[in-house]
């Protein structure tokens, strides 16, 4: 025998065949009946079509989604005329069952008018969904259908990129006050100075060389800072405060991870069944709603960034160098400079209606941080006036043409508007109220800021929207050119190869099987290239068995069938080896460069050449042994 | 029935080059015309309930100032897709992220009931991104590869191995840049998959190839290599077929969308079969690959390579 081999033939115990080539442990065959079963126990769920189905959930802990309410939930549909199949609560929120997609808009649009009375905040989600229908027994053994990727099911996916310069100036920003308050709690007279962040630097300006190196001393004795040096900027001496890359790498990761958690929030408010809101590489952001059609809506609330600065308007003994001009009501206000607090200090706010006047207000609670400060700066100042400053970025890319390089230009567009100047009658506390907005932005305000401030500006820099009607007709397409594909290779193998081409058809059909099997228990997204590789997949996988069978055609010149059989078999291995390892190394190059569409293909691709291994070689051997493993076998069909 | 493949490597040399030349041509010429993915801009696609002609929704779009707006039938007459290059006015404020529903509106008011089947937007970073990571895995691919073979094989294995894949590579390239077919992020996984196909091909030629070679005693290079290539010409074919059934099947109906994925694999897989038989193997004899090449390695040392 001409043994190349290292590996293969040990491992499957293949060592005695040469003396008695009937053998073949009877392991094997349990081990491909075990799979077998398990594979089609984990591959039914895809069989059962998935409901069109209304989700309802809700935020606020004082109301709760039972049984009751779902009932009569359902009934207020079926009063619609909507023909319902059934409700239930599932412990976060309620299901609605229903049969078609245009009774699930139907119904969407019923339940948000009577839940979600117009002028209130949005107490409910009411989004849309797909429910399985995966019968209970399956559920239990924890089998699920494959999960559908955007481009079948129908959805929007955002790419967001967070601007980490912004971020890095907002650290820089901290980092100045932090060393400024320090200074003046230790008498250390410094220049004031509005742009004190530079360039990725911290500039704090003296009057001499002397104050500056004293308070450069007494700055590094904190340890505080990473770094921190005396220079001389603009003709006057300073103090250099830097970050460090560690420093900077943490500032990075946590204005991702804030932005995140905000961004969860901010999509929870719009009502998307099974969001994924998840981190991409360094600074990307990228969020797939399946299921949502309406681009505008979503993108509103992305990138949009609203807060709100407290502030006192100035009083006559202010220096004019700590105040600010803005315009209220056609009149200039001069407003201190200094927050009391700003949106940060939120915890939440809700949108109503102002009982008395019937215009909007927000009715804002603080931290209790905030809320301290807010009474402490009120507190001594009860007659004076507090300004309430809104403030509204939204981040605009811009493209120029320079040598014929497009270049993007980001930069935020800022509104600051003066909402609100009111005399303060007494000390305020931890909750108040605001008004002076309009309908919708007093809607936006109330949930920007409960959603939670982002760390830094963000901008779209992917996004794909799929229509629900492409998304099944992607489906449809998909699922029948698997079939044409799998029925001609049926057919091709059965006429090539008679009685094997049944046995590596039984194979091919397993594979198939153990393959969306093996994706489903995973979890992994079947996209449209995924589907592709699928398609891909019967189509190669045959080779396996091609590569067995043409070796034992020409053994058979050679020898009696059950020793062609066997030769067939050990020989064809190492081949089968060879060949898939490096077409595994190509998939896995994929699936590393890939994000979404690509990397379906490579998982897909990946776990189809497992599984095509496992049933040439499991599988189709066993069956041939159960066939021809007789000993006076003298023909076979093949 | 023997077929004398290495006799006629001449022609195939030849054959090759022109292909190889005219893809090279294509690609230098007229270039590979790189789809959003890649280039950055926005693609929107929308579905009329009656057939349009791509002309009035040209001249809709151009009235609206959408002027550098690609437009074209997609699939079906109904279907009208169309691709908007990325912003380069340098006023541009714009955000390209909402044009789908723009241009959607405009639709729906000029020209009757329009679905917005499918819009995407592709930031030209992001796109500039993409098109080095694919050229990266390309390479990554390329380079893995021929390690895994030099370490499974020899290194003149693993030169005729490349040297078939860059071949393949190259013509599949070729061949959408020709046509101008859109190469997207879909094709270039594609690409990959060509990659992988044809690798297996050629291993399962190597692998028959290194077996007579070690158990043959007579006989030229030339001669072992044709037995070797006669022996496994049935299964490479077959398997070639099934491959091609499938492929045929998706590229009839699996949909626009999928299309361009099923013709560079289908193109590859035809390429891949020819050049399995043709180009390493010439390679291999090239090389001029002996029986020392391939002596087998004395007991001691099989057992301790893994």
């Amino acid at each position: 025998m001409a043994d190349n081999g290292v590996f293969g033939q040990n491992l499957f115990g293949n060592r005695n065949d040469s003396k008695n080539p009937h053998y073949y442990p009877v392991w094997r065959y349990f081990v491909a009946l075990f799979v077998l079963v398990l594979a089609c126990i984990y591959a039914a769920p895809n069989i059962y079509p998935p409901d069109f189905a209304i989700q309802i959930q809700t935020d606020n802990s004082d109301l709760k989604i039972g049984e009751r309410f779902m009932t009569q939930a359902a009934e207020i549909l079926v009063g619609e005329g909507i023909h319902v199949k059934g409700s239930d609560a599932t412990g976060k929120g309620g299901l609605i069952r229903l049969g078609t997609d245009t009774d699930q808009l139907r119904a969407q649009a019923v339940l948000d008018k009577r839940l979600n009375p117009g002028g209130q905040d949005r107490q409910f989600v009411i989004a849309l969904n797909l429910a399985p229908t995966t019968p209970a027994w399956l559920q239990n053994l924890g089998a699920q259908p494959m999960t559908l990727g955007l481009d079948l099911s129908g959805g929007i996916h955002f790419v967001l990129e967070v601007d980490m310069e912004s971020a890095i100036a907002k650290a820089l920003n901290d980092e100045a006050e932090k060393a400024t308050d320090y200074l003046r709690k230790e008498n250390i007279r410094y220049r004031a100075s509005s742009n004190m962040v530079q360039e990725n630097l911290v500039r704090i300006p003296f009057a001499t060389d002397t104050t500056r190196d004293q308070a450069l001393r007494r700055l590094r004795s904190t340890n505080d800072y990473d770094s921190i040096v005396a220079s001389e900027s603009q003709g006057s001496p300073v103090v250099e405060i830097g970050i460090g890359d560690d420093t900077r790498a943490t500032i990075e990761d946590v204005a991702v991870e804030q932005n995140l958690t905000g961004l969860r929030s901010r999509i929870n408010e719009l009502g998307v069944a099974e969001p994924l809101v998840q981190r991409l590489g360094r600074s990307r952001i990228v969020i797939d709603l399946p299921g949502v059609q309406d681009s505008s809506e979503a993108k509103r609330l992305l990138d949009k960034f609203a807060t709100l600065e407290f502030r006192l308007v100035a009083k006559p003994e202010d220096r004019p160098s700590s105040l600010e001009v803005m315009s209220y009501e056609g009149r200039t206000r001069r407003l201190q400079r200094a927050n009391i607090v700003t949106g940060d200090s939120v915890i939440n706010a809700i949108q109503g209606l102002d009982p008395e006047t019937g215009l909007p207000q927000v009715n804002i609670e603080l931290d209790s941080e905030g809320g301290e400060r807010m009474n402490r700066a009120t507190g001594p100042n009860i007659g004076h006036s507090m300004a309430i400053i809104f403030i509204e970025q939204k981040p605009v890319i811009a493209r120029e043409l320079i040598d014929d390089e497009i270049v993007e230009k980001r930069s935020i567009r800022e509104e600051r508007r003066l909402i609100s100047v009111a005399t303060i009658q007494a000390a305020l506390g931890y909750r108040f109220r605001i008004t002076g907005l309009s309908m919708s932005e007093a809607r936006d305000l109330a949930l920007l800021l409960r959603a939670g401030a982002l760390a830094a500006p963000m901008y779209i820099v992917e996004e794909r929207t799929v229509g629900a009607s492409l998304g099944q007709e992607n489906i449809d397409r998909g699922v029948q050119a698997v079939m044409i594909g799998f029925v001609s290779v049926l057919l091709f193998m059965l006429v090539y190869y008679k009685v094997f081409g049944l046995v590596a058809n039984i194979a091919l059909t397993m594979n198939l099987t153990v393959l969306i099997a093996v994706m489903s228990l995973l979890g992994a997204t079947l996209t449209l290239p995924g589907i592709a590789g699928i398609v891909l997949t019967v189509g190669m996988a045959v080779d396996a068995n091609v590569l067995i069978f043409s070796r034992i055609r020409e053994e058979l010149a050679k020898s009696v069938p059950s020793i062609a059989i066997q030769a067939g078999y050990g020989r064809a291995f190492l081949t089968i080896l060879d060949a898939n390892i490096t077409t595994l190394l190509v998939a896995l190059i994929l699936l590393g460069i890939g994000s979404g569409p690509v990397a379906g293909f490579a998982v897909t691709l990946s776990i189809g050449i497992l599984t095509s291994m496992f049933t040439a070689i499991f599988v189709s051997r066993g069956i041939v042994h159960l066939v021809y493993g007789r000993r006076q076998v003298q023909k076979v069909w093949i | 029935m023997t077929i004398d493949f290495m006799g006629k490597r001449t022609l195939a040399v030849m054959f090759s080059g022109v292909i190889l030349v005219g893809s090279v041509v294509a690609l230098t010429v007229l270039g590979v015309n790189r789809g959003l993915d890649f280039t950055g801009g926005a693609l929107i696609e929308v579905g009329f309930s009656e057939p349009v002609e791509p002309a009035i929704v040209r001249g809709v779009l151009d009235d609206a100032g959408y002027a550098n707006a690609v437009v074209q039938n997609f699939g079906s007459e109904t279907d009208i897709l169309i691709r908007v290059p990325p912003n380069k006015g340098a006023s541009g404020t714009s955000n390209q992220s909402t044009l789908g529903d723009q241009i959607s509106a405009e639709l729906g008011a000029k020209i009757g009931k329009v679905e917005l089947r499918r819009s995407e937007f592709v930031g030209p970073a992001v796109g500039d991104e993409l098109t080095e990571d694919g050229g990266l895995a390309l390479l990554a691919a390329l380079g893995m590869i021929m390690v895994y073979i030099m370490f499974r094989f020899t290194g003149k294995f693993a030169l005729g191995a490349v040297a078939a894949l860059i071949h393949d590579v190259v013509i599949t390239i070729g061949a959408f840049a020709a046509f101008q077919w859109t190469f997207n992020l879909p094709e270039l996984a594609a690409l990959l998959a060509v990659i992988g196909y044809s690798l297996n091909d050629t291993i399962v030629v190597s692998d028959r190839i290194r077996e007579n070679f070690r158990s043959t005693r007579r006989g030229t290079s030339a001669e072992i290599i044709n037995y070797s290539l006669n022996q496994t010409i049935g299964r490479t074919l077959v398997t070639s077929l099934t491959t091609l059934f499938v492929l045929v099947a998706l590229l009839l109906v699996g949909g626009e969308q999928i299309a361009g994925f099923a013709r560079a694999l289908t193109i590859g897989v035809v390429i891949g079969t020819y050049s399995s038989i043709y180009v390493a193997a010439t390679i291999l004899l090239a090389l001029q690959i002996t029986r020392q090449d391939l002596a087998v390695p004395d007991k001691e040392s099989a057992d301790s390579v893994p």
